[in-house]
């Protein structure tokens, strides 16, 4: 009876690992900031260049770090449920605008609706990688004390804020 | 027609040469910074081939032209000309991207299996190798000598007898 059963428990154990790992998306990096502070910034603002924006000026609130770019493809595919999100005004949301042209950014925006509070230039990209971006558009949800409490790589999709980002942001707003 | 495939022949090699121009620009730069300081360019080469690039993932920092690769390899002559450690460099990128930057991962709790499972597969495989041969040297010893009978047909048949019906 071993000799038929052990050729499929073997099989099955294939299948299990072929069933959780072939779902899993490789380019989705586990992100080592989960619950850590957010790496702090100072940068100017897209708009009004004059002005800074420092991570410490978002104390007290939860809010969203958008990553994002006017070169960036997949942005656009995001950019239309930011749009609507954002005249919800649930969160503040904050745009990194990550290694771009100032004039490209301000041009995208005016055509695309800017669904920012505020949008910062990282034109270096330094504030990326303090942030581990590795790949535009990402997201983070930072909560009141400062923490980033989730991060979404890639294009948020209607399902993703809704059934992950969203209630985590009324969680964390209690 | 003579005159026309020159025009050809010689737009195609102008822009083939502007096509390689490119890169050949960024070696450039690579080179320029590895004749000013070839000793910490050495050390970035040798991190970088430890470090994996996170755009094209199955590409070493040291062999990728993807713009993050660029930056970060920037990143990390800054922070040698700073006099970091390149434990400190390693900690640094660790920090931001995890433990996914490294070709080698550390062994920990969540690497157990990984660093573990190969030596795991190797001791079942012998193990189950043991048992089979011992199940074989059972079956060796305890089957019955062959009694007289069949020795003497075994004898008539190798001799070439016709086996008796």
């Amino acid at each position: 009876m071993a000799r038929y059963l052990a050729p499929l428990g073997i099989f099955a154990v294939l299948v299990a690992f072929f069933f959780i790992g072939l779902k899993r998306d490789p380019r989705e990096v586990p992100s080592p900031l989960i619950d850590k502070p957010a790496p702090a910034f100072h940068l100017p603002q897209l708009h009004a260049t004059d002005q800074q924006l420092g991570n410490a000026d978002m104390r007290g609130k939860v809010w969203l770090l958008n990553v994002w770019a006017s070169w960036c493809v997949t942005c656009l595919q995001e950019h239309p449920l930011f749009v609507d999100f954002a005249r919800e005004k649930i969160v503040p949301i904050i745009g990194l605008n990550y290694k771009d042209q100032r004039e490209a950014a301000l041009d995208w925006l005016s055509k695309r609706g800017n669904p920012y509070d505020i949008s910062i230039v990282d034109a270096d990209g330094r504030v990326g990688i303090d942030y581990g971006v590795y790949g535009v558009p990402e997201t983070f949800v930072i909560d009141k004390q400062g923490t980033i409490r989730y991060k979404h790589i890639g294009a948020v999709t209607p399902e993703a804020l809704r059934d992950t980002i969203l209630p985590l942001i009324r969680k964390l707003q209690s | 027609m003579r005159a026309l495939f020159t025009l050809v022949f010689f737009s195609a090699t102008v822009v083939l040469a502007q096509q390689t121009q490119a890169p050949a620009a960024v070696e450039g730069q690579l080179a320029q910074a590895a004749a000013s300081d070839p000793a910490s360019e050495a050390r970035l080469l040798l991190l970088a081939e430890e470090l994996r690039c996170l755009v094209c993932q199955n590409e070493t920092l040291a062999a990728s032209h993807a713009d993050l690769a660029i930056d970060l390899k920037n990143q990390i002559r800054e922070q040698i000309k700073a006099g970091k450690s390149d434990r400190e460099i390693i900690d640094y990128l660790v920090a931001r991207y995890g433990d996914f930057v490294l070709y080698r991962p550390p062994l920990k709790a969540s690497t157990i299996a990984l660093w573990g499972g190969p030596f795991a597969l190797l001791l079942f495989g012998l193990a189950f190798m043991v048992r089979q041969l011992k199940a074989r040297q059972r079956s060796l010893q305890s089957a019955t000598p062959p009694s007289e009978k069949e020795i003497a047909r075994a004898q008539q048949l190798l001799n070439g007898g016709e086996p008796r019906a």
